[in-house]
């Protein structure tokens, strides 16, 4: 079979709605998106881990804490798991770390913003893991295999994480004056980065439309983002903060709410580098990268002799 | 001292003990060697804080003066934290850290061991499903230990000067106060002196395999049980307690 005879097969059956599994061929183009993105999905996970991680040590209560404490676990847990996923394509964990720390790799630019207060721990379960589950449930669909079923999995334990992230910025928000300014404050800060978490407009996405086609995504950025817009509106005004947008409104032919323009110089600096938190974020994971590098020899090592020690008892 | 008081003392040193070691291994989220590891650091550390609120819940309903589980955790200073002195010691790297929750875990099993035939049913209780967890730590840490005597020379050279460095507080876990005594003869807890026995040769044993030297005692140091620490705990609590603390008023 010719090159564009398998392209054209390929594509059939994505448009039938079929899994495409490791073994399968698939074009280059369409394993390079698929690593590129899950590697990076599997990245953010475990940079995610550091600003929750910030306020760990001080949450407020014995119940608060064992939450969060859950919550980052999970997240570390769905790092393995993609992880794996994306080890599908031949590339292992190590070498994506090599890939994450030379900057070859990226991570989600969301992780970039400092968590300055426990407000933050809400306003993150609530808008940042509301904002993913809107784009992992679309993934969960999407046409690889063992992305799609990591996708399933992770969307559960996410709902999890919109809830308490929700409930504490609630329980702010119908606290004392200090709590409730918390936790406005905290909207404040996140609402737009937690926008720009769906990518640049359909228009601006340099991969949307290929990823359309391969069904890598099944919905655009635009479309994902206005359904967690119509979603938060809602449940901010439920608990009394204001969506700091102030030409925030409601349109009720198209039945959406609209916002002013987003400010993309801002997204594009942040991903290029210059947020608040990127040489914090990476150099803390470079630090106890090469701090742990002693245990991971030691390891090796422990394992070697295991199996000088267990072949010479056989040779005897 | 009477049996309720003791009891409330013998909880408030068990959640302590927990909450501290958890609160020590969370230090660990996004820090550890291997992301397997960061996972294994934390759900020990949930088993921590599950511990801790168990006892404290207990505690709280025994003190019986509207005084929470999160305010006995949370609300309490230095002088009153009944935990031992290892728990609260820093860090260090990873064979420091192993090397703690090995020569805790190790005193954790046999103690709960023997609290799961305790006359009180909430100990029993608490004792008989901690133990599960804590027999989890020990391996998981035992096994740490024995790989970094045999595994390359810088982890046996960390893995000794750990074991030097904590040997030290060591005897404070088996020290008995006034709150011992009460327990004992009403048939709550146990002697030291068996739990102590039962430690010290199983730690030989690991060390042995782990070619690791057991130091001579030099100046050792207890008093943890009475509430008398070391300056760690208090920069400890001033960080874990924070919230509670600046906004005493607020609901969490």
């Amino acid at each position: 079979m010719t090159e564009e005879e398998k392209t054209a097969q390929f594509q059939q059956r994505i448009d039938a709605g079929e899994k495409i599994e490791p073994l399968d061929w698939m074009p280059d183009g369409y394993k390079q998106t698929l690593f590129r993105q899950i590697s990076q999905h599997a990245h953010s996970e475990i940079i995610g881990m550091q600003p929750e991680g910030n306020w760990l040590l001080r949450a407020p209560s014995l119940r608060a804490k064992k939450i969060l404490m859950a919550k980052i676990q999970d997240e570390a847990g769905h790092g393995l798991y993609l992880y794996s996923a994306a080890e599908t394509f031949g590339i292992d964990r190590a070498e994506m770390i090599d890939m994450l720390h030379s900057g070859q790799a990226k991570y989600s630019s969301i992780f970039n913003y400092p968590a300055l207060t426990w407000a933050d721990m809400g306003a993150i379960g609530w808008l940042v893991d509301g904002a993913a589950i809107v784009n992992q449930t679309m993934l969960a669909k999407c046409s690889y295999g063992p992305y799609s079923r990591a996708m399933v999995r992770i969307c559960k334990e996410e709902g999890f994480h919109q809830r308490q992230g929700y409930e504490i910025i609630a329980k702010m928000a119908s606290g004392t004056p200090a709590q409730k300014e918390m936790a406005q404050d905290s909207l404040n800060r996140w609402w737009e980065p937690s926008l720009m978490m769906f990518g640049p407009h359909d228009a601006d996405s340099p991969h949307t439309q290929n990823s359309m086609k391969w069904k890598i995504k099944v919905e655009s950025n635009d479309t994902l983002r206005q359904r967690f817009i119509d979603r938060t509106v809602e449940q901010a005004h439920h608990i009394g903060l204001t969506i700091p947008d102030k030409n925030l409104k409601y349109n009720k032919e198209t039945m959406h709410w609209e916002i002013s323009p987003i400010n993309w110089d801002e997204f594009w600096n942040v991903v290029k580098g210059n947020g608040p938190c990127n040489h914090q974020r990476l150099s803390h994971h470079k630090k106890y990268h090469q701090e742990g590098q002693w245990v991971r020899d030691c390891a090796r090592a422990f394992e070697v002799n295991q199996m000088k020690e267990s072949n010479a008892v056989k040779s005897n | 001292m009477n049996t309720k008081d003791a009891l409330i003392n013998y909880c408030l040193r068990l959640a302590d003990n927990s909450m501290i070691s958890g609160q020590r291994l969370a230090e660990w989220n996004s820090c550890g060697p291997y992301l397997e590891e960061d996972i294994a650091l934390s759900n020990m550390a949930l088993d921590f804080f599950g511990q801790a609120e168990t006892m404290y819940e207990y505690a709280s309903q025994l003190i019986n003066n509207n005084k929470s589980a999160d305010d006995l955790a949370f609300r309490r200073s230095e002088r009153e934290y009944f935990n031992c002195l290892l728990a609260e010691q820093p860090n260090g790297d990873f064979a420091f850290t192993m090397m703690k929750q090995f020569l805790f875990s190790t005193y954790a099993k046999f103690l709960y061991e023997a609290l799961s035939a305790s006359n009180d049913e909430t100990l029993k209780g608490f004792a008989e499903r901690s133990l599960k967890e804590v027999k989890y730590h020990f391996r998981h840490s035992s096994e740490w230990i024995i790989r970094f005597g045999n595994g390359t020379d810088e982890s046996l050279k960390r893995a000794q000067f750990a074991l030097d460095e904590l040997w030290r507080f060591t005897d404070d876990l088996f020290c008995m106060n006034a709150t011992d005594e009460e327990l004992i003869s009403t048939g709550i807890t146990v002697s030291s002196d068996s739990i102590a026995a039962k430690w010290n040769l199983t730690v030989k044993e690991i060390m042995q395999a782990s070619h690791l030297t057991i130091p001579e005692k030099f100046n050792v140091i207890t008093g943890g049980y009475s509430g008398i620490h070391s300056e760690h705990l208090g920069h400890l609590l001033c960080e874990m307690q924070y919230l509670q603390r600046a906004y005493p008023d607020a609901k969490w």
